[in-house]
């Protein structure tokens, strides 16, 4: 589902602006003009601020959640400080949905094992949303038979067979590991509280603890093994952040009983276009824009990631 | 009138350029004389083409406007050789009777700058204006490409044409475009399309297909062939005879003469799995040493594509976004936060190569080179593609020691 090439970025409005950290801004965006844009959790746009440049930005929210876009920036150079900067009421340019989604529509009745490191949440926050709805909507259905609400995700109908079949206990699967830098880095919180009150098991941890923060120290990886509400063989993982921690995450997805062949990674690399012209996603045999950025984390995926020290 | 475009019909409806039949028989060929040729121009001029063809110019033979065959590069040839290119004039009278300069026809369909778009933001809205050239230029036809250069067209249709679904400026001035294809009598020394399946013969990818005669006895003369409709609706207006068997013959011995004097050879079996197995060669250690990170080699390969953009705006308020050809050999080029992602030349020497000769494959399922020899010839220390690709063959397996790092 990934768009074409149009060079022209379509004109949104900004409708929503939200700081949710020192460095990191939310944008709710809405099209001047026609349907708002489809995509898939997971995939990325071209935002364009105007007169200073364009950059990929993963799209935040969930497909179906309200008819705006969310993207998530976290202000580090030129455009996405122009980005983070735009008010409410200014035009930022859209291209896409492009690249791959982490394929939350093709899954049955995996549990789920996300692992976030700081921004890296944000290409993840959708894929979770559509979790979140469609398995507390299972759940109910299981209890009392519930009808379900327009224009939300249904599991696909074989998923609904399995699981009629084999009835599962009764609560998401679905693990969230949440690392940050700071306890003031950490971002969508709100969100994280949501998903724990609908059933998900949220752990969250910071490298460097400031007074105040009671939660966990210490790296995301450290996570993983002490996960309860999913079973390493019964378990899909989608992991997004530093390079190098992804890296880990995967090995300690492995380490605890995973197989590679459902790890999947969102990979980032320089980005021109978007839609498989300008060759700067280059990595190995991907173009990382139309075979990405979401990749399975294969022995391939995983040498090539080497290359940056090489 | 590029509806029926050989180019068009390929990628819309997917065939890839380099597994389409091939015709490369003159069957059905006419012999056109130099008189044809004047008048193949003019039929062009006349249909409103912008006629563009082989000229000299600063000592190379390079593409430019043609306005009659007097502009041609009659009696010059070209002796090319690592790191090296020459042109010299004799009195002969061949037209065509010289390999390629350092320009390809990719320039006409990819420009090395453009604006992707232009326009104004106010308040409320914002107003584009059609920021592409292509939009206001006559439809090109290049006259004297080479059969290398129309596998190159054909390759960018994959990579840029992406089967319609690509950059939309590049879509625009392909699909107008009409190509006069002139197979090779005179390869240089850093030719190897004979390896690469791309020539010298022309298979497809062309509107008309000329084979240059001379010296045989039978007169200063082209063969020429249509490869589209209307290649063949052009031919038809050209003073002709069919071709007969003498003519045919004197192609043949032509292109076989042409095959056997290419000055290089590229060993393609087994090519894209060799350099995928071989990333830790210590070849590329070994060229690193020698590899400027210039990026001649991209700048006149005709299938490299990299763009980068970049976004300006007047004092009046008019933004606009610049599109510019760039290369993998500069540092920019891999930039994360945090640096590049290939800092080394090696990486990007072997980014570089392995795209063209073993990845692109997996990424557009054709080659990323096609025998040109152009990255051989301008690269300044005389770097040879198929020299490395050899080297890596004849110590396929052997691995580079770690340096730093652990
Ligand atoms: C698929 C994908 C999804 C992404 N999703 C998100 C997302 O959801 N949210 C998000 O915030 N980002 C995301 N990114 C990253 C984003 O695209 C940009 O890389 C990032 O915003 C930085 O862009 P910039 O132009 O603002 O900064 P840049 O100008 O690239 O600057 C980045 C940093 O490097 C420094 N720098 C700039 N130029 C140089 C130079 N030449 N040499 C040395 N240092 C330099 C700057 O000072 C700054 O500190 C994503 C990237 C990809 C590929
Ligand atoms: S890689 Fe070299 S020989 Fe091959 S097409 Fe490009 S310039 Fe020509
Ligand atoms: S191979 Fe030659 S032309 Fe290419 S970057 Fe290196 S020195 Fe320059
Ligand atoms: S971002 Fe341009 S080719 Fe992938």
């Amino acid at each position: 589902m990934t768009a074409g090439c149009g060079l022209r970025p379509r004109p949104h409005r900004v409708v929503g602006r939200r700081r949710l950290a020192g460095d990191v801004v939310s944008l709710e965006l809405e099209p001047l003009e026609g349907e708002p844009l489809a995509f898939r959790a997971g995939q990325f746009n071209m935002l364009t601020a105007f007169g200073v440049g364009e950059v990929a930005i993963s799209i935040s929210s969930a497909p179906g959640e309200g008819s705006t876009l969310h993207h998530t920036v976290r202000d580090v150079g030129a455009v996405s400080h122009a980005l983070t900067a735009s008010r409410v009421g200014s035009l930022v340019g859209v291209r896409g949905a492009f690249g791959t989604d982490w394929g939350v529509d093709a899954l049955e009745a995996e549990d789920v094992v996300v692992v976030a490191g700081g921004i890296g949440l944000a290409p993840l926050r959708g894929a979770i949303e559509q979790l979140v709805s469609s398995r507390t909507r299972r759940r109910r259905r299981e209890g009392a038979p519930e009808a379900p609400h327009p224009g939300e995700h249904h599991p696909p109908r074989e998923a609904r067979e399995h699981h009629s079949t084999q009835p599962r206990p009764p609560h998401l699967h679905l693990s969230v590991l949440v690392g940050a830098r700071r306890p003031d880095q950490l971002i969508f919180e709100d969100d994280l509280e949501r998903w724990r009150e609908a059933g998900a098991e949220v752990e969250v941890t910071v490298d460097l603890a400031t007074p105040g923060w009671e939660g966990g120290v210490g790296v995301v990886t450290a996570l993983v093994p002490r996960i309860t509400a999913c079973e390493p063989d019964r378990s899909v993982a989608f992991v997004c952040g530093p390079e190098l921690m992804m890296r880990f995450s995967a090995r300690a997805l492995l380490d605890w009983g995973m197989d590679p062949e459902r790890i999947f990674v969102s990979l980032e690399r320089n980005m021109q276009c978007g839609c498989g012209i300008c060759g700067h996603c280059q990595l190995g045999p991907l173009l990382l824009c139309r075979d990405g950025p979401v990749v399975r984390y294969d022995r391939t995926v995983a040498s090539l990631l080497q290359e940056r020290e090489r | 009138m590029g509806a029926s475009s050989p180019w068009k019909a390929q990628h819309i409806a997917g065939a890839p350029n380099d597994t389409a039949p091939a015709r490369t028989d003159a069957a059905d060929a006419t012999v056109l004389d130099v008189e044809g040729l004047v008048t193949l121009l003019e039929v062009l001029a006349r249909r409103g083409y912008r006629v563009l063809g082989p000229r000299v110019r600063d000592g190379a033979i390079v593409h430019g406007e043609l306005s009659s065959v007097a502009d041609l590069p009659r009696g010059w040839h070209d002796a090319q050789s690592p790191g090296s290119y020459r042109i010299e004039h004799t009195d002969d009278e061949a037209f065509f009777a010289w390999a390629v300069g350092p320009s390809s026809p990719k320039r006409e369909v990819f420009p090395a700058r453009s604006v992707a778009w232009r326009g104004r933001v106010s308040e409320g809205e914002v107003a584009f204006e059609d920021g592409d050239a292509a939009s206001e230029q006559r439809p090109t036809a290049l006259v004297g490409a080479r059969p290398c250069e129309a596998a190159a067209l054909g390759v960018l249709d994959r990579v840029l044409g992406d089967r319609g679904a690509g950059d939309p400026h590049f879509l625009k001035r392909r699909e107008g475009a009409f190509l006069v294809v002139v197979e090779c009598a005179t390869p240089s020394g850093t030719c190897f399309c004979d390896s690469m399946g791309t020539g010298p013969a022309a298979g497809n990818g062309f509107d008309l297909a000329l084979t240059e005669l001379a010296g045989d006895g039978g007169g200063h003369r082209f063969l020429a062939r249509a490869g589209s409709e209307i290649g063949a609706e052009v031919l038809s207006c050209l003073p002709g005879r069919p071709a007969d068997e003498a003519d045919r013959a004197a192609r043949t011995a032509l292109l076989e003469r042409a095959r056997t004097s290419m000055g290089r050879v590229l060993d393609t079996a087994g090519l894209p799995a060799l350099l995928a197995r071989n990333v830790e060669h210590p070849r590329f250690d070994e060229v690193a040493e020698r590899c400027l990170a210039c990026g001649n080699c991209t700048l006149v390969c005709p299938t490299c594509f990299c763009s980068t953009v970049e976004d300006a705006s007047d004092v009046a308020g008019v933004l606009e976004r610049r599109r510019s050809w760039s290369s993998c050999f500069d540092l920019a080029h891999s930039y994360l936060h945090g640096g590049p992602v290939r800092a080394s030349t090696m990486s990007r020497y072997r980014q570089w190569m392995t795209h063209k000769l073993s990845t692109w494959w997996d990424q557009f399922e054709t080659s990323g080179c096609v025998g040109c020899g152009r990255c051989i010839t301008w690269c300044p220390v005389g770097i040879d593609i198929t020299e490395e690709a050899a080297a890596i063959r004849r110590s396929d397996g052997a691995r580079r020691g770690r340096r730093g790092g652990r």
